[in-house]
């Protein structure tokens, strides 16, 4: 029996994302369509939020986006945080249209960053999962 | 609603640390106070309308608060609306008063998440905190930075919200924190999520706090004059996660406003005063504007040179609000309500006739409105 790291976090493993992380960990990230009203979302769900069918389609999303808004952790919130902080969270829309929480690598205080900023894909290995991070396309 | 249902009583705890002490002998310690205040019998109450506990949510909860209290109400239950939850029981007390299905509606809250347990507002948010996204705090860090980036807001319209409620609850004797604030403090305070500051951030506080609803029929049957009118009351619940909504800066808070302005059938303009739900300062910008008090962008501008205290353009939580009298969720903020249109509180509005509340919750996911008018 493995004791439970309570400094490293995880995610819900469910057949439902399942696609989601192993699209990953093969260097894509993947979002859902639906066949029948043709919205486009993320996260994960069994059902379109739009038109509620049950008829969700993964699909490659080409890894552009833009910057929502972003904001930059001085406090760390669980034991594991405290040698990252300050780390920045960001709110990012894929060119697709689906949005999703993620990080701005190479710029940990948020500095140099802007609203509506080009960002582009760049997965990296974290906490043993392969995450959905972004850069700047500027850099 | 057009004052057919009244406000007949209020009480409330102190508010700031009650270590050892169990929730629901706060509700207990505040509802007693508010049944005095109602000039009724513990036994007339028929319905208790009780929010969830943020830091402890339990099944059967109205039944356990009605148990303390010695009840067996008709109607008894637990409402979760996150911070909205308060008014939203009171819209439905309301409306099965005047249905005529219970005559005395407690509506209480009690908490100990300052002494006890604030994980709730450390919280991981799902999935996404593998990407270290945290907190209650951090959702609106995110509506903090995209509206000081869409209006090019200085740090000082912020402060002007956390300098008004900060200044207003140093006078309030029962308030958690009674520390004035200047603007050379809130620019010196340090980031916690940036663009969030310590004196953005609401406090978290013990306490507990009760009021009593009746038809305005039976308080005038009692000679209760000191019965404040419900004139309006709305609901709107953005409800989805921050990151999802297609506008950070828009909420159902505009429609929540029309919807009590419209029942109310008041100017927006002839509000006396307005107890805002100020969990955070950039709420208290958005809430104006969105009930039309301010253009877009500009409620700090107007807070900064006209002020929000007693002379000011709009008198704003003058007991402290969740900044300075107390980081419960919202009850607060209708009792201060209730006593300035009794002409008893104690930093009184001169001539108070009509009362504007909000209530909101989760990250701007739910928010209600509240009008009243003067006592008598």
């Amino acid at each position: 029996m493995s004791i439970p790291d309570v400094t490293r976090p995880d995610i819900t493993r469910n057949a439902t994302n399942a696609p989601y992380w192993s699209a990953l960990s093969q260097g894509r990230l993947d979002f859902q369509h639906c066949r029948a009203c043709g919205h486009q979302w993320l996260p994960a769900r069994e059902n379109c939020p739009n038109c509620l069918a049950a008829d969700p389609q993964w699909q490659p999303a080409s890894g552009r986006g833009k910057l929502v808004s972003w904001v930059v952790y001085h406090k760390a919130y669980a034991p594991h945080l405290e040698d990252r902080v300050p780390y920045n969270v960001a709110i990012v829309e894929l060119a697709e249209g689906p949005r999703m929480i993620s990080n701005i690598i190479g710029h940990p205080e948020g500095q140099g960053l802007y609203i509506g900023a080009d960002v582009e894909l760049a997965i990296a290995r974290d906490f043993g999962l392969d995450l959905p991070r972004f850069r700047l396309q500027s850099d | 609603m057009q004052g057919k249902v009244v406000i007949s009583g209020v009480g409330n705890t102190v508010y700031g640390k009650h270590p050892g002490r169990d929730r629901v002998d706060l509700i207990v310690e505040a509802a007693r106070e508010a049944i005095a205040d109602a000039g009724i019998e513990k036994a007339e109450i028929d319905g208790v309308f009780v929010k969830m506990a943020n830091s402890s949510p339990t099944i059967l909860y109205g039944q356990k608060v009605s148990e303390a209290l010695g009840l067996q109400p008709a109607i008894g239950c637990a409402l979760d609306q996150g911070g909205a939850a308060n008014i939203g029981l009171m819209t439905y007390a309301a409306l099965a008063i005047d249905a005529g299905l219970i005559k005395n509606a407690l509506i209480c809250y009690g908490d100990t998440a300052r002494t006890g347990s604030h994980a709730v507002y450390h919280r991981p948010r799902g999935d996404d905190a593998i990407m270290g996204w945290y907190s209650t705090a951090a959702g609106y860090a995110m509506i903090h930075q995209a509206y000081r980036e869409r209006y090019k807001t200085p740090d000082e319209h912020f402060a002007a919200v956390a300098l008004a409620a900060r200044n207003h609850g140093a006078q309030n004797p029962k308030a958690h924190l009674r520390l004035p604030l200047t603007m050379d403090a809130y620019l010196a305070s340090p980031y916690v999520i940036e663009p969030l500051r310590r004196d953005d951030m609401c406090l978290v506080s013990d306490g507990g706090a009760a009021l009593v609803m009746t038809s305005d029929g039976d308080a005038r049957r009692r000679g209760n004059v000191r019965a404040v009118p419900i004139l309006g009351m709305g609901q709107g619940q953005e409800s989805w996660e921050v990151h999802l909504r297609p506008d950070l800066l828009r909420t159902k808070a505009v429609e929540s406003a029309d919807m009590a302005f419209a029942q109310a059938k008041i100017d927006r303009g002839g509000v006396s005063f307005a107890q805002i739900y100020d969990c955070f300062t950039v709420t208290v910008l958005q809430t104006l504007e969105d009930y039309g008090l301010a253009p877009r962008g500009q409620a700090g501008a107007k807070a900064l040179a006209e002020g929000l205290g007693l002379g000011g353009w709009l008198p704003f939580n003058t007991s402290g609000g969740l900044l300075s009298e107390s980081g419960t969720p919202g009850l607060q903020l209708i009792i201060e309500a209730v006593r300035q249109l009794r002409n008893e509180a104690l930093l009184q509005v001169n001539g108070a006739s009509y009362g504007l509340i909000s209530n909101q919750g989760g990250s701007m996911h739910t928010h209600a409105t509240l009008i009243l008018g003067a006592a008598g």
